[in-house]
């Protein structure tokens, strides 16, 4: 249905620009008079004005239709008698009477859902009907708005490139649509989270099970049963096994990676540079699923293997594993910034410590390296938010049950790992469980959030100081 | 210490130092290449399947229908008899226990098969032919020699006389090694000799031209308005951040937005390919328009001026020449993002494209999955024979990148204008 609509508004607002072009024509002969515009701008400008209004229209409509339907029906099924305790239910009814509509149903149909069907049926009419109603409406106006306009002899062109400015504006507004988007959808459940479990429970609380938190109505709960919730979401065993893994991975990371950079922005000849340098980057344009992958089914067995065979208890899903594995994904993203930042150390100081008698190791250790710090303070901090931001390794090669420990050879869990496991599957809306999830994705998004600032900050302040 | 001393100190120094360089890229080269054989030779083989030669009877009074039948009634027939007889023939077998381990050797799709074969000819009543029908993932892995057969039989998924078929049908030359169509053509199964990536790359497909019919155009016009007409003002200057912010928030986080207002919210359908598309394309979004603006900024500004110049309007000069130039650019960090976003997983899995889905999608709202959440899906499978279909798909995943990173750095390097 929509894409017939939209099929049909762009057919006719691009067949305007026919129209527009020879009607300007016609009117400059006519009146002697001589164009703002070269004809085709009226064409264009007829063309934006029939077509933009209508399917903004269209959009914002069908974005809403099916939320207020649904409301609706809901609300008619319980004046005809259904009975829902929840929304869950609530939601099962309305597929069942959606079902129904559609003929796909085919269990009992009692004469309520029948009434109701009916109804959505009916209500759907009216909604397309009016919807097509209105859509003609917007198209009319816009249209004789903008002939009037034409008909006025208007400058076309700025028109036209003013209303293309706005397009190119509201583009850009996209980015901050989405930031609000992040923020509103995290927030919102996270308030719900924090209205049942305490913040301070979260955020201080040493032990960690949401499968325990089966009681669904958060409104009514007993002291005891909060006892047992305020209990099963401590944030503290998981902020643990994220920065232990984070930790794991930049050990190995921030050696290579540094070494690298150094070695490719000081040392390498231009050739081995063109070499080596895309064949470390490919480690970052492998998906991180291959990385888990790798890290679950081959790198973790061979620790277990390894430590069977010197009397060592490895879990399978060790943490070192995944650690490892998630620092070999992260060499690059500090190779190649340090490599930049290192680049943009001016000559003349390295230069200066040679003339005095330096060798190339020791200018790089105590002149380029001490002027290039904030930079690569900054692209470590940027390597350590992506790595408590990493999911799919993790999932794949940490462990699931929160424990608290420092041991690498043990599983732990982490903040992304638990918002999957959480997530993964059918969720109970409403329950605790789902919206801890959220809890722990507002923390991780304000945590990376703070990282990321202070890493940019660091590196812009750094190239300004030699820019 | 004598001054010569310490001149051969430091210069020892020096060479370590540069040994500590040259050693770490060699190490993360030397993984690049254990991942990358690791995974190649795991998966290759996931390329061909294992195939058992049979003798098909076509015997009248076990199907009941006629040659020239119709084509619905011989879809609609029985075949299963016929099957079962044809399975039994390949090896004697004495009793009950004997047949059921015997027709475990063949894949549980031998009747599709047999009736396939009955359909490309239609008139085989009564005729015997030769068939090729899959064997079973065990007799697959065995095969391939990816099962140890050395084992004692009750750690083993294959029972000895199992293996004594399976050595007789090799020693009678029955057994050969086929072009696996299923891996391609079939979407997800239980069976891992029936599991393809059909369904997925379908998915896969789909989301990414949803991706890129959203995301391209928007981050090219945002980046043409911010780096060309925006005044420096405080909105641009949030805009900016908010967009460099958005570039490094994790992308589960996007998982969650999505799973908050495009399924919560707005009800679009669960694990479909539009609502992939949607959540890769405002993740991605950010990732364009930087390279976007950064293409555009090298454009000189000789080039506007020279427009303007002659009389172009700011949009005139902008649209016909600055933006034709900076094409290249832009494409090439199109391309790249899109790749970024093929192989992400973490926030399809949210949006719940980890459903298992049979049928290949038709269209991108029917369910479906992506290639990195087959990935997930088969590497969390027991089953030996899908570790070499997870290695297969990291293999077909892989070499989509490799192809459109290629593509971006051709059409950087062919018709990218350098201006010094």
């Amino acid at each position: 249905m929509n894409f017939v609509l939209i099929f049909l508004i762009v057919i006719f607002s691009s067949s305007l620009f026919f129209y527009g072009k020879s009607k300007t024509k016609s009117i400059s002969i006519e009146r002697n008079i001589k164009l703002n515009a070269l004809p085709k701008f009226y064409g264009y400008y007829l063309v934006l004005w029939s077509s933009i209004p209508a399917l903004v229209f269209l959009l914002v409509w069908s974005l809403f239709e099916p939320v207020i339907i649904k409301s609706i029906i809901i609300e008619t099924a319980a004046n005809q008698g259904a009975i829902f305790n929840d929304k869950n239910e609530a939601n099962l009814i309305y597929e069942k009477i959606k079902a129904i509509h559609l003929g796909t149903y085919f269990g009992d149909i009692d004469t309520i859902l029948k009434e109701s069907a009916i109804s959505y049926s009916k209500f759907l009419n009216i909604f397309t009907n009016s919807k097509i109603v209105l859509i003609f409406v917007t198209i009319i106006a816009s249209v004789i708005f903008s002939l009037k306009k034409i008909k006025n002899n208007n400058k076309a062109r700025e028109d036209v490139e003013k209303i293309l400015k706005g397009l190119l504006f509201v583009s850009s507004l996209i980015a901050i649509l989405t930031t609000l988007g992040i923020i509103f959808s995290l927030l919102f459940e996270s308030i719900k989270f924090f209205s049942v479990i305490n913040i301070f429970d979260y955020l201080f609380g040493t032990n960690w099970s949401p499968q325990r938190a089966f009681i669904r109505d958060a409104s009514a709960i007993t002291a005891a049963e909060y006892d047992e919730l305020r209990d099963a979401f401590g944030f503290v065993p998981l902020i643990a096994g994220t920065s232990f893994i984070a930790f794991i991975a930049m050990f190995v990371a921030v050696p290579i990676g540094l070494f690298s950079g150094i070695y490719m922005a000081e040392y390498a000849s231009s050739k081995i540079r063109r070499i080596s340098k895309p064949i470390i980057e490919i480690l970052a344009g492998i998906p991180t699923v291959v990385y888990g992958f790798f890290a679950a089914l081959t790198v973790g067995p061979f620790f277990r293997q390894i430590g069977e065979s010197i009397g060592l208890t490895v879990s399978s899903e060790s943490a070192l594993a995944a650690g490892l594995i998630m620092g070999i994904m992260i060499i690059p993203y500090i190779s190649s910034l340090s490599d930049d930042v290192i680049n943009s150390v001016p000559q003349s100081l390295r230069d200066g410590s040679y003339a005095v008698g330096a060798t190339k190791s020791e200018t790089i250790k105590q002149v380029v390296i001490p002027a290039a710090l904030p930079g690569i303070i900054g692209s470590v901090l940027l390597a350590v938010s992506r790595a408590i931001g990493e999911t799919m390794i993790v999932v794949m090669a940490a462990g699931l049950a929160a424990n608290l420990t420092i041991n690498p050879l043990e599983s732990t869990t982490t903040i992304t790992t638990q918002i999957v496991m959480i997530l993964v599957g059918d969720q109970e809306f409403d329950s605790p469980k789902t919206q801890s999830a959220f809890a722990l994705g507002l923390t991780l998004f304000v945590a990376t959030l703070i990282l990321n600032y202070i890493a940019q900050r660091a590196v812009k302040k750094y190239r300004e100081k030699y820019d | 210490m004598t001054k010569e001393q310490r001149l051969k100190k430091r210069h020892a120094a020096e060479k370590r130092f540069r040994l500590y360089g040259l050693t770490s890229i060699l190490v993360a080269l030397v993984f690049v290449l254990i991942l990358v054989n690791n995974i190649f030779s795991k998966g290759s083989s996931a390329f061909m399947k294992t195939v058992i030669n049979v003798e098909v009877f076509f015997d009248p009074e076990l199907i009941e229908i006629e040659n020239g039948a119709p084509e619905e009634n011989i879809r609609e027939a029985d075949f299963y008899d016929i099957t079962i007889e044809t399975l039994l023939k390949a090896y004697p077998a004495k009793n009950l226990d004997e047949e059921n381990e015997l027709i475990d050797l063949f894949t549980t799709d031998a009747e599709i098969e047999i009736k396939k074969a009955f359909l490309e000819n239609n008139n085989l009543i009564g005729k015997k032919i030769n068939l090729e029908i899959t064997a079973s993932d065990d007799i697959d892995q065995l095969h391939k020699g990816n099962y140890p057969r050395n084992l004692p039989e009750d750690r083993r998924r294959i029972s000895n006389f199992q293996l004594k078929i399976y050595d007789n049908l090799l020693k009678n030359n029955k057994i050969n090694k086929n072009f696996n169509n299923y891996f391609f053509n079939n979407g997800d199964s239980r069976d891992p000799e029936l599991a393809g990536i059909g369904g997925a790359l379908v998915g896969s497909f789909y989301s990414i031209i949803i991706c890129l019919l959203l995301a391209f155009p928007v981050a090219v016009l945002a980046s043409i308005y911010l780096e060309e007409f925006a005044p420096k003002n405080k909105i641009t200057d949030f805009i900016e951040i908010n967009i460099n912010n958005l570039a490094a928030v994790p992308s589960i986080v996007y998982g969650l937005l999505a799973l908050q207002i495009l399924l919560a919210t707005i009800q679009l359908p669960r694990s479909t390919p539009l609502v992939a598309g949607i959540t890769l394309a405002l993740m991605t979004l950010p990732r364009i328009i930087i390279p976007c603006r950064a293409s555009l900024k090298a454009v000189p500004p000789s080039i506007r001026e020279g427009a303007l110049a002659v009389g172009a309007s700011k949009f005139q000069s902008v649209f016909h020449h600055v933006v034709p130039l900076s094409l290249p650019g832009t494409l090439s960090g199109t391309i790249i993002g899109l790749a970024q976003a093929l192989g992400e997983t973490a926030p399809l899995i949210l949006i719940g494209m980890v459903a298992f889905v049979v049928d290949i999608p038709s269209t991108p709202i029917d369910p479906s999955s992506s290639l990195p959440v087959q990935v997930y899906l088969w590497s969390e499978s027991a089953e030996r024979g899908f570790v070499e279909k997870t290695s297969a798909t990291i293999m077909m995943l892989l070499s989509f990148l490799i192809v459109m990173n290629f593509i971006a750095v051709y059409l950087r390097q062919k018709f990218e204008k350098r201006w010094n």
